[in-house]
């Protein structure tokens, strides 16, 4: 695996917010790996922490292990596998742990989980945790929450306008550890350089405008550790009322996998 | 808990508090609210509520029924809103718990759909989203069982309050040296940021305390009143004077 720590520049802030005692979110990020995860636990007592910590946890450690043991290239399609696959075993080990131990039980988490591989990235989202990018001036939602609020969204029952004011914006239809199985959602996009990607928990977009996020990441995209923590404080500026965690990425520049033989024969003789 | 007003010409015949997640209305006894009345269909209408939320759905009545004059097939309840099957009225009026726990606002809660039972072979397999009762109630489906919709593992969301965090103040910058001097900039926006990009640049942001300064980027950092701040956000006052990429500038609160 390619390394991509020159390529990649990544910051991370989370906070607890203005009424939590503790913060459930959990976060990881390796530009090395070109890997970030975000987890968003819920649960009773200190569940929600257990649940997003252990998803974090396995995928950051378990998927760097198995971006690894890969010999020769890895191409997008087996990253998309490999994505889904670890979202499963994550799943799995929130919900036996929940299972066994009653102080657990109920607990589960969102996840959004993004791998920078090969001029791509690979993002595989459970929940309503969300990655955004930002190219040129411009931030769009790339992941779509699976929540009851999008559903009604997207089944026309309410109007975006509608969905700002509703009551129901915690209600995920997805999360990792509560039952047996899980999907998670994995697309694969192109990258460019210069692009921001903007992982976060709800208790970012809830809180802080689309517009408001989009005007902080453009104005600030020279100071990238400033951008994080100015997005967590006007969260907790506009009432903090959920954890809220965020890790941006920016892409320096191309990283195209090393390429094979043939490949290489070919740029020989351009 | 949210409840309605059944009434007929004026007059109220009961209240039907909304404490099942189904609710059907029509002339037939099986119904919850049981309307006798040839006008109304025997199965007419059904409300589904999930948390504070209601929906009416019409059961594909012959009469048709009426949110607040309008016909309507679905329909998310608002609180006051007035429901006519036949002569018959229902209010609808929401009941926002007022009791909930604080610590329970906003937590993030997994809605489970019926039973994360075998998927059907028909659906697509995995990129199928698990379907979800209360976006298409089981008008669809009348085969699953009344109590199927959801098995909601949660307790309230409170009502988002109204928009906090808006500083009362406003102010400006008024630029003092240079070609642009003379000018004046509203800090009307949450950041505005100041400088020339790769050179120096800073961002004032307003928040509910008050207006801040931070440096951005440039290896130089921002001079207030002729001391340079760090890499923290330094509070802005009154007739500041503020030094940035060779630009003197003034900082004053307008309102």
């Amino acid at each position: 695996m390619a390394d991509l720590s020159n390529v990649l520049e990544i910051a991370t802030a989370t906070h607890s917010g203005m009424v939590r005692s503790h913060n459930e979110d959990s976060i990881a990020a390796d530009a090395a790996v070109g890997l970030a995860v975000l987890a968003d636990g819920m649960g009773g007592y200190n569940a929600g922490e257990v649940a997003s910590g252990i998803a974090v946890a396995m995928i950051g450690a378990e998927l760097k292990k198995a971006l690894a043991a890969i010999t020769g290239e890895l191409d997008v399609a087996t990253g998309v596998k490999l994505v889904g696959e670890h979202a499963v075993r994550a799943n799995n080990a929130i919900f036996q742990a929940s299972q066994s131990q009653p102080q657990y039980a109920g607990m589960g988490t969102t996840l959004v989980v993004a791998l920078w591989h090969d001029d791509h990235m690979i993002v595989g989202h459970i929940g309503d945790s969300r990655l955004y990018r930002m190219r040129g001036s411009k931030l769009e939602q790339v992941t779509r929450d699976h929540s009851l609020l999008q559903e009604q969204i997207d089944s026309g029952l309410i109007t975006k306008e509608q969905a700002r004011h509703s009551q129901n914006k915690n209600l995920v239809t997805r999360a990792v550890g509560i039952d047996p199985e899980v999907d998670a959602e994995v697309h694969s996009y192109p990258v460019q350089p210069g692009d921001i990607y903007l992982l976060c928990s709800d208790g970012l977009n809830d809180m802080v405008t689309d517009e408001d996020m989009e005007l902080t990441l453009s104005s600030l995209q020279a100071n990238l550790p400033l951008a994080a923590e100015q997005l967590v404080q006007q969260a907790n500026d506009n009432g903090g009322r959920d954890n809220v965690s965020v890790i941006l990425v920016r892409v320096l520049k191309n990283f195209p996998a090393r390429s094979g033989l043939v490949d290489r024969m070919k740029s020989w003789f351009r | 808990m949210a409840k309605l007003i059944l009434s007929l010409e004026g007059s109220v015949i009961r209240e039907v508090p909304l404490d099942k997640e189904r609710i059907m209305i029509g002339r037939k006894p099986s119904n919850e609210i049981q309307i006798e009345n040839l006008a109304v269909s025997g199965e007419h209408a059904c409300i589904v509520t999930i948390l504070n939320d209601s929906f009416l759905e019409d059961m594909g009545s012959t009469n048709g029924t009426l949110v607040n004059g309008n016909p309507i097939k679905k329909h998310i309840l608002q609180n006051n809103d007035v429901i006519e099957i036949g002569k018959y009225k229902l209010k609808y009026i929401a009941e926002a718990p007022a009791h909930a726990p604080a610590e329970d606002f906003e937590k993030t809660m997994i809605l489970r759909p019926a039973k994360a039972a075998p998927k059907p072979a028909t659906e697509p397999a995995p990129a199928a989203k698990p379907s979800m009762a209360p976006a298409a109630p089981a008008a669809a489906k009348p085969a699953q069982p009344a109590s199927a919709p959801a098995a909601v593992a949660a307790t309230v969301a409170a009502a988002t309050t109204g928009k906090p965090g808006e500083p009362h103040m406003l102010a400006a910058v008024q630029i003092l040296t240079g070609p642009s001097a003379g000018r004046e900039l509203d800090l009307v926006k949450n950041l505005t940021t100041l400088g020339k990009p790769g050179l120096q640049v800073a961002v004032i942001t307003r928040r509910p305390q008050g207006y801040f300064i931070t440096h951005v980027e440039g290896a130089k950092f921002p001079i207030i009143n002729g001391k340079m701040i760090d890499a923290q956000a330094q509070p802005l006052h009154d007739h500041d004077v503020i030094e940035l990429a060779g630009v003197k500038m003034e900082f004053f609160i307008k309102k």
